[in-house]
């Protein structure tokens, strides 16, 4: 069995045994790999700090036919503020949570890596209303399931021209519907034109400007149609989005 | 195929947590070897265990009464809400009942405590309403509770129970304060993450003369 160094962010954990935990890791050179972390739960343990969801490591592992067993950890950033704030803390387990979805074990993904480690930091330095709508949305382009915002999806007319006007998002299809062809098919969701133009400069390299769009309705409706559109690739409901802002939206003085 | 009495037992052991099938196997067979007053000894505090132990009807932690009855569990309390002698200005939350062992070992607290039953897990699924977040509220007032202890494991969901609780009261006429967090007695610095380092240096307190 081979000892291996990989760097990598804590997806989420489990416990094992009387104080073990398995750590699920996205690394940046074998993809999602699951691993025991022994006696990680004891007040006394080397690793144990370290080894909590979003936090950013360097690491040495054995390999194991199954699981791997970590030996070493070292801290690279522990991302504290997301451990201070609600809402940011939110906003970091419902990234994790949809890497854990799409990650693949043992299939290196750098982009993925690189993509979640910066949008940790972001959420660290600088929280944005945006920012886990533009990381979904991002991560549907690196699965190749962008939807297409360009032109109608049905009739494929562009919209460029001003000749059509996109009116809806329709997930089965894979983008935005025009408003003639809105009354066919089912599957879509009404959305404003300028939800839609946001979620075009997300898409369209301009993430650094679309984060700087305030928390408000828009905000709310582009985030909402990106749970949507991600819900709607993996085929499952995400649990973080949905349990954590209606607690918090029932928090009275939030 | 065993004999349908020692099926039924494996199958039964084999539902308990961390019990798989060989397992379950291995100790229905240490149970048929057991002489028959160790067998049903076991079988004995089971049973008692189900009879007489519930939730205590204030704090939810582990509460036992006197008899067993089917009148007795709803209105039980535990022995450390039926100690006059106990604080009620102070309130310890925790998470799980044995939290509440844990605390009490260390003899430093002489006030009652409130069972959360979990920590807020939005990956596992667990959010606030599952937790027994209302009745701590219900207490508050009820009580005359003064200071409330957030006492829960320094991990990402107790992180987000106390973020979510303290938000929750932050409005209301009472002091609330977090458990410190830092280096565990017998430890070594130089193996301490920054986290944790950093946390203690901040909880840092002046050395007496």
């Amino acid at each position: 069995m081979a000892l291996y160094r990989d760097e990598a962010v804590v997806l989420r954990t489990y416990k094992l045994a009387e104080a073990d935990r398995i750590v699920v890791l996205l690394t940046a050179g074998r993809g999602k790999v699951r691993a025991v972390a022994k006696g990680v739960r004891r007040t006394g343990s080397r690793l144990g700090g370290r080894l909590e969801p979003s936090t950013h490591v360097q690491l040495m592992l054995h390999e194991g036919r199954e699981l791997d067993v970590v030996t070493q950890v070292e801290a690279v950033h522990q991302f504290r503020t997301i451990r201070e704030d609600l809402v940011r803390l939110r906003d970091a387990l419902a990234i994790l949570e949809a890497v854990d979805q799409v990650a693949r074990e043992r299939s290196p993904d750098p982009p993925l890596f690189a993509m979640l480690v910066g949008a940790l930091r972001t959420l660290d330095r600088r929280p944005a209303a945006l920012l886990v709508a533009g990381f979904y949305w991002k991560l549907l382009g690196l699965e190749g399931t962008a939807p297409m915002l360009d032109a109608c999806v049905r009739c494929g007319t562009p919209a460029a021209g001003g000749d059509v006007e996109l009116v809806a998002l329709d997930l089965a299809e894979g983008g935005a519907v025009c408003r003639v062809c809105l009354p066919t098919g089912g599957g879509r969701r009404a959305v404003r034109p300028e939800a839609l133009a946001l979620v075009a400069r997300i898409l369209g390299g301009d993430l650094a400007g679309a984060l700087a769009t305030p928390a408000g309705p828009l905000a709310a409706e582009v985030t909402n149609l990106a749970t949507q559109a991600l819900e709607a690739h993996l085929e499952r409901r995400l649990r973080v989005p949905r349990l954590l802002d209606r607690s918090i939206a029932d928090v009275p003085t939030w | 195929m065993y004999a349908s009495a020692v099926q039924a037992l494996i199958d039964e052991l084999g539902r308990l947590p961390g019990v798989g099938p060989k397992s379950a196997q291995r100790i229905a067979f240490h149970l048929l070897k057991l002489p028959d007053e160790d067998a049903l000894r076991l079988a004995k505090a089971i049973n008692t265990v189900k009879a007489r132990v519930s939730w205590c009807r204030r704090c939810f932690n582990i509460a036992e009464s006197e008899r067993p009855g089917p009148e007795a569990p709803a209105s039980t309390e535990c022995d450390i809400c039926r100690d006059a002698r106990r604080d009620t200005g102070l309130l310890c939350v925790v998470e799980e009942p044995k939290d509440v062992v844990a605390v009490e070992r260390t003899g430093e607290f002489r006030g009652r405590y409130h069972v959360l039953q979990g920590a807020i897990s939005p990956i596992d699924g667990v959010g606030p309403d599952q937790l027994r977040i209302r009745e701590l509220l219900a207490r508050i007032g009820a009580e005359g509770v003064a200071e409330i202890i957030l006492c829960f494991n320094p991990n990402i969901e107790g992180d987000a129970t106390a973020l979510y609780l303290s938000s929750l009261l932050k409005d209301l006429p009472v002091k609330l304060t977090r458990i410190a967090s830092g280096l565990p007695v017998g430890g070594d610095l130089e193996y301490a993450d920054e986290l944790t380092l950093g946390r203690a240096l901040e909880g840092r307190r002046e050395v007496a003369p």
